[in-house]
């Protein structure tokens, strides 16, 4: 189930984006936050404990959601437009030690 | 002489009216802001393809709202604004700014730091889980991307922003299942005096709780939160919390915006070696500034809900003050009669920000009773235990140190959700005041760099 719902702004072109191999819905002017979170219930692992995370503060100080381009660069997923063509991964691509700094 | 470089840090409100001032006395200001649009935190704008009005984004501020948007599209021409460039260090007199992963240090004679602010947290049981958000994050959602964080929201904490967040989520259609504020209904009678200096604003959140209640929104004073409930896979479930009588209640939903307040971004300021001081009214240590906002440090001015919580109002005075302050410091021509009606301005709304940091108290005394397998610091997973065993072992009883051995502060937000909840526990638990705690120390990198940053040539 999708964890946000969408109040308004419905009438935006669509997009399609790939977030871990499967094609995703989504609207022209989303954040990748929103087009992952409007498919779905959370973004990604944490590593420090058995839970799920799904971002914090939405603008940009908390860095709870981050998720990577498949070729390994990271992104902010609340302050980051998603696009059409994206491949977006939510596991640090071949990573070897936490990506902190 | 050279024309002096003045570098503005943020384009909200405060930064937008110190570059209008300085572009009026002929000069061409450097503005940096991390976003990609200008406006802040209170007037961040929608991104381009999305159609709501002024008046629905911003409500009874849509006024200001587009003045300060059309003063800052008029400045563009005049100022060298660098849009999604952040700003990660001062240090030997540099601005050091990142930008996808170009990296440039640049010097200046004036450095205005109008970097806003975030929200205040203090945990609670269960915070950790997919779902739970910030208040200021809950109005992101909505605001800059027409989102409910959640199918049934609880807005839970203190402050302005909580009710604000309530109406705004109602108004655009989204299931506000309760309203919980720790702060009780005596705290706000007990502020009126403070909060009469400005009546229009006090008037408006008395309309916004009025709106909830017709609304049918069940909002509950004084309460204390026990319990966001939920599980590892599915996220947020419900909240548990006791009512201002004691008794214990459950509501369920599938998200949860927690905030106290906000807390001023000071990193910036702690790196240009500002001194700071503890303010008592906040239980914060905010940077110090003389009333037109010149910090200890030659050439750095502050302005702005960075410098101190004063809200937008009082961000676009004090914004301009200071920026009237750097230009006079460099020998320019600038209006005094101005500069001190600005100066009765920002004493007005800070005679207002008193009357709401009292009547929407920072609930300190819950950090001492966080149990201790609560997550005190969610970047790590590091619970209220995790702190207190290592202030058992080590002693520390100092901010700095007890996060060096419990990595509380050390995470991913580098201190700002559970900083300010975890000096107020070592400060319980070892009995201290807590401005004996200490403060974090701000470091470099301000936030998280792209990996693969380079110098441009
Ligand atoms: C979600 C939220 C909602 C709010 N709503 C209200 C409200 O309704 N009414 C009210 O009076 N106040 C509100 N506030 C308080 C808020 O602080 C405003 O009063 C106002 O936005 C303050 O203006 P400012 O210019 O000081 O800072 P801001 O508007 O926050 O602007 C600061 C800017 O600096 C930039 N910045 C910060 N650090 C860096 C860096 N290191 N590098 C580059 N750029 C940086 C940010 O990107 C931001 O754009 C709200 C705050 C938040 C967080
Ligand atoms: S949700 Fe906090 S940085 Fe993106």
């Amino acid at each position: 189930m999708s964890r946000f719902v969408r109040l308004g702004e419905t009438d935006r072109p669509p997009i399609t984006l790939h977030v871990d191999g499967a094609p995703v819905a989504a609207l022209e002017g989303d954040t990748l936050m929103v087009a992952l979170l409007s498919a779905g219930g959370t973004l990604r692992q944490s590593e420090f404990g058995p839970e799920q995370r799904a971002g914090f503060c939405l603008m940009g100080a908390c860095q709870d959601c981050w998720v990577w381009t498949e070729s390994g660069d990271r992104l902010r997923a609340c302050s980051t437009l998603a696009a059409s063509g994206q491949r977006i991964v939510t596991s640090q691509p071949g990573a070897s030690w936490p990506n902190h700094v | 002489m050279a024309e002096p470089r003045i570098i503005i840090v943020g384009a909200g409100p405060s930064g937008t009216r110190a570059a209008q001032a300085c572009v009026a006395a002929g000069l061409r200001p450097i503005v940096i802001d991390e976003a990609r649009r200008d406006g802040g935190q209170i007037y961040r704008r929608q991104p381009d393809n999305f159609t709501r009005p002024y008046a629905k984004l911003y409500g009874t501020e849509a006024g200001r709202a587009q003045v300060l948007h059309e003063t800052f599209d008029g400045l563009k021409g005049a100022i060298d604004y660098r849009p999604e460039t952040l700003v990660w260090n001062i240090a030997g007199g540099h601005v050091w700014t990142a930008s996808g992963t170009v990296q440039k240090a640049m010097p200046f004679d004036a450095l205005l730091l109008c970097t806003g602010a975030t929200d205040r947290l203090m945990p609670v049981k269960g915070w950790q889980f997919a779902g739970a958000y910030s208040l200021g994050g809950a109005q992101v959602a909505l605001k800059s991307q027409a989102v409910s964080i959640g199918h049934k929201v609880v807005l839970m904490g203190s402050g302005p922003l909580l009710y604000l967040v309530a109406s705004q989520y109602v108004e655009a259609g989204a299931d506000v299942a309760a309203v919980l504020d720790t702060s009780p209904f005596s705290a706000r009678v007990k502020a009126l005096p403070d909060l009469l200096a400005m009546p229009s604003v006090l008037w408006n959140g008395v309309a916004l709780t009025r709106a909830l209640k017709r609304a049918g929104v069940a909002v509950h004073l004084g309460v204390t939160p026990v319990e966001i409930m939920g599980d590892a896979e599915s996220g947020v479930s419900g909240i548990r919390f006791r009512t201002g009588s004691g008794k214990e209640e459950t509501v369920r939903c599938d998200a949860v915006a927690i905030g106290h307040h906000l807390r001023p971004e000071t990193q910036l300021a702690d790196l240009a070696r500002c001194a700071f001081t503890f303010d008592a009214g906040t239980r914060q240590w905010l940077p110090e500034r003389d009333g037109d906002g010149r910090s200890s440090v030659a050439g750095v001015y502050l302005a702005g809900d960075g410098a101190k919580i004063l809200g937008a109002r009082s961000a676009e005075a004090s914004g301009r003050l200071a920026a009237l302050a750097a230009l006079a410091d460099l020998g320019l021509p600038v209006d005094k009669g101005e500069m001190t009606s600005l100066r009765g301005d920002v004493a007005n709304y800070a005679k207002f920000a008193r009357g709401l940091a009292r009547a929407f108290p920072w609930p300190s005394a819950q950090a001492a009773v966080l149990p201790d397998d609560a997550i005190l610091c969610r970047c790590e997973g590091v619970t209220a235990g995790d702190l207190r065993g290592v202030m058992r072992e080590t002693g520390a009883q100092e901010a700095n140190r007890a996060k060096a051995f419990s990595r509380v502060g050390m995470g991913r937000c580098q201190g700002r959700y559970c900083g300010l909840a975890a000096a107020e526990l070592i400060a319980a638990e070892s009995g201290v005041p807590i401005e004996q705690v200490g403060r974090l120390r701000g470091q470099a990198p301000v936030k998280p760099l792209p990996i693969a940053i380079g110098d441009e040539t």
